[in-house]
């Protein structure tokens, strides 16, 4: 019979933070905790000090006083007596809106052109490779300020829309007498509501889940008893009907403000401006570019044997790349999109190059300028960015964990 | 990850925040050099010429200081600022002064904490048009859209002026005077504003200076001087009274040409105590007897640096105006040298 006996319990000494790997990595984790709060806490008294040497306080008084400066793309209505709060909310609402419809377009360019780039056709995927590396290795701030220069330069002046003070006949005219392209920005129609206009909207919305529903219904009629509905012309009727039907019975609330030939400019309409178009194309091709890598490389990691299996089928190429290859690339591809499209939003800062009033144009620009609060100012900027970026890569992870791997 | 970027937000600042005020004219002493800001280039008031060296009506205050405080007009550092970064430049020590068109407002020389030293040319906002627009009143604007520089008072006094007359205009915020003028010229804005000064300074450049038209109305005050920063007051001194320095010689006959003749003695006693042959007025400043005369052999006394630089003889073009002598109807009076 054997007793079994304790080890016997070492004692603790000091030497042994040192030369025990067990504790080795907590006592160097410690300096360096230790080092970097000593150093962050010299900058911040550094900081205090200089400010009251300075006689600076920090105050966020200024985002209540009237701006006093005009912003031309104003999503909400703002004038130059409003605060400086909102002329930064406008500011953010612009960045948001320019991220938004590029990373719309990012994903659509990237989309095909990494697709593409792994055609079979020889031009095809060498013209995607020369658009790839072309874009991807100049800087946006460049991209950006050669696109401004060439719409600005290939538009026709507005000069030529303008009314001659002689009575004669303009040199241009409206394109269908509602567009014009022109080198201050791209005069479209807008579309107007009336007092009911919004019901129409809401009923168009409506129709549209109604068509994801309609579409969920006939896949579970396929899949359970194997008979196959009419899906196309049903979904049209669905989308559309519902809002005509409503549009006329409310009294035709929806209208079209089509621009005019105003003393300078077109007046009415929707302007697309000249500064906004180039922001948008230019993050756009540059982040497609991106894009397209991950794209590509999401596909490749696709195994062969799956396209080849269904190819074995009987699928056609294009049904193969949609149903069997990009599902399963997807989850490759999400992760890597979700940095790009932080890199759109962080990258539309670069508007103030071309003069669209974003975020860093106005609350980081203007306002920065004009009340001198400088270090408020970059601080809020920075808070704004920070939730941008952490809202985008919540909903992204959101998705990602819809779409990834389910393991069973 | 917040507290991190609240760090790094510090880090940032606690760097920018930069240098206690006082001390200025030793440091400038022991640096042998000045830095000074001037813009990124508005021809006639600060721009590098062919051989990379700094020329203009603002560069010319920089070099006085430079005489008046070093002996040598020479040693100037050029910082060019643009209107965004020129205040941040100034308060965290980059720069030891700014003598840049610098619209002198209450908010800037109280809130900002600058000091304004004088003023060096009398300006207003104007409107520049194209002659073939057929405007002949910026009341005529209504819907135009105008290039502006951002981050200057113009922006405001713009915003000011329309909506006192009740009429709209689409702003075109740039960045910069010369890109402003790009745009402008491409015809993606239909009127340019800013100082009349560089507005008139700009179109001296223009391959058809003849087909654009400064609009008769002057928007707003713009009184344009040097700055430091706000607290230190023997180098605010330094710099307000070589600006004076300039400005009394021009009064008092003092020239670039005259400056050592007359400082052999005159039977005018302010000659003499601005050129430090009379009385102790450079001691007084922490500077030897000869700095103003230092300084007017320069670049001249003011009269010569604005016709040098910018006078009608330059294809600037600039009538004195508001900016003669108060002796001969214009607003320069400076304080007497006593």
């Amino acid at each position: 019979m054997t007793i079994a006996t304790d080890p016997p319990k070492e004692s603790f000494r000091l030497s042994m933070l040192i030369n025990d790997t067990r504790y080795r990595s907590y006592t160097f984790q410690a300096i360096a905790l230790l080092a970097l709060i000593v150093f962050f806490s010299i900058l911040g008294n550094n900081l205090a000090q200089n400010l009251a040497a300075a006689g600076l306080n920090i105050s966020y008084e200024f985002l209540g006083d009237p701006a006093g400066y005009d912003i031309n793309q104003q999503p909400i209505p703002y004038d130059s007596q409003s605060t400086h709060m909102r002329a930064s909310i406008v500011g953010a609402l612009n960045t948001l809106i320019v991220a938004f419809l590029a990373c719309v377009t990012a994903t659509i360019f990237g989309v095909i052109a990494g697709v593409l780039r792994l055609s079979n056709n020889w031009i095809i995927s060498k013209l995607m490779s020369i658009y790839v590396e072309i874009f991807r290795n100049i800087p946006v701030l460049i991209w950006l300020i050669i696109i401004f220069t060439i719409t600005a330069n290939v538009f026709a002046p507005i000069a030529e829309f303008r009314l001659p003070r002689d009575g004669s006949d303009p040199e241009r005219t409206l394109i269908f007498g509602m567009m014009a392209f022109t080198n201050q920005g791209v005069f479209i129609p807008k579309l107007t509501l009336g007092d009911s206009g919004a019901f129409v909207i809401y009923a168009f919305l409506a129709s549209i889940l109604g068509v994801f529903g309609y579409r969920g219904y006939a896949r579970k009629k396929l899949f359970d008893e194997g008979k196959t509905i009419p899906v196309l012309l049903p979904s049209l009727a669905i989308l559309i009907v519902p809002a005509v039907l409503m549009y006329f019975a409310l009294g035709r609330p929806l209208g079209v403000d089509l621009p005019e030939m105003g003393r300078f400019r077109f007046e009415g309409g929707l302007q697309l401006r000249t500064s906004f178009i180039a922001l948008w194309f230019a993050l756009s091709i540059y982040t497609g570019a991106f894009i397209a890598e991950n794209v590509r490389a999401g596909i490749l990691a696709v195994s062969k044997g799956q396209s080849e299996a269904a190819a074995a089928l009987g699928l056609r190429s294009g049904r193969i790349m949609n149903l069997v290859i990009l599902p399963q690339a997807l989850r490759v591809i999400i992760p890597p999109l979700i940095s790009q499209y932080l890199n759109i939003t962080k990258n539309s800062s670069l508007a103030i190059a071309v003069g669209y009033m974003d975020l860093t144009g106005t609350l980081g620009g203007i306002t920065l300028n004009q009340t001198g609060r400088a270090i408020e100012s970059v601080l809020l900027l920075m808070l704004f960015y920070l939730t941008f970026s952490l809202t985008i890569s919540a909903l992204m992870n959101v998705y990602n964990n819809s779409i990834k791997l389910k393991e069973r | 990850m917040k507290k991190s970027v609240f760090l790094g937000a510090l880090t940032v600042a606690g760097l920018s925040a930069g240098v206690a005020a006082a001390g200025t004219l030793d440091d400038v002493k022991a640096r042998d050099m000045l830095n000074c800001g001037v813009t990124t280039g508005v021809p006639g008031f600060a721009e590098p010429d062919a051989n990379g060296v700094w020329q203009g009506f603002d560069v010319a205050v920089c070099r006085a200081v430079a005489a008046a405080v070093l002996g040598d007009s020479t040693k100037v550092q050029f910082v060019p600022t643009t209107g965004k970064t020129r205040f941040t430049a100034l308060a965290s020590g980059e720069i030891d002064m700014l003598a840049r068109n610098t619209t002198w407002t209450f908010s800037r020389d109280v809130d900002l904490k600058f000091e304004f030293v004088g003023i060096n040319y009398y300006d207003g906002q104007g409107f520049m048009v194209p002659s073939a627009l057929g405007v002949s009143s910026a009341k005529d604007l209504d819907g135009a859209t105008v290039c502006i520089q951002t981050g200057t008072t113009t922006e405001l006094n713009l915003a000011d002026f329309f909506r006192a007359n009740n009429i709209s205009y689409e702003p075109v915020p740039i960045e910069t005077g010369a890109e402003a003028v790009q745009q402008y010229l491409a015809g993606a804005c239909d009127v340019y504003t800013t100082d009349a000064s560089a507005l008139a300074a700009q179109r001296a450049n223009f391959e058809a200076p003849a087909d654009h038209v400064l609009l008769p109305e002057i928007v707003s005050k713009e009184p344009l001087g040097p700055l430091v920063r706000h607290g230190d007051h023997e180098w605010g001194d330094v710099v307000r009274w070589t600006l004076n320095a300039l400005i009394t010689a021009e009064e008092l006959g003092v020239t670039s040409v005259n400056a050592e003749e007359l400082a052999g003695g005159t039977d005018n006693p302010e000659v003499n105590r601005l050129l430090g042959t009379e009385g102790t007025l450079g001691e007084m400043l922490g500077l030897d007897a000869e700095w103003a005369k230092r300084a007017v052999m320069t670049g001249g006394n003011y009269g010569e640096i604005f016709s040098t630089n910018i006078g009608e003889e330059t294809p600037i073009g600039l009538a004195r105006g508001l900016n003669a002598q108060w002796t001969e109807g214009g607003l320069l009076y400076s304080p007497p040298f006593r």
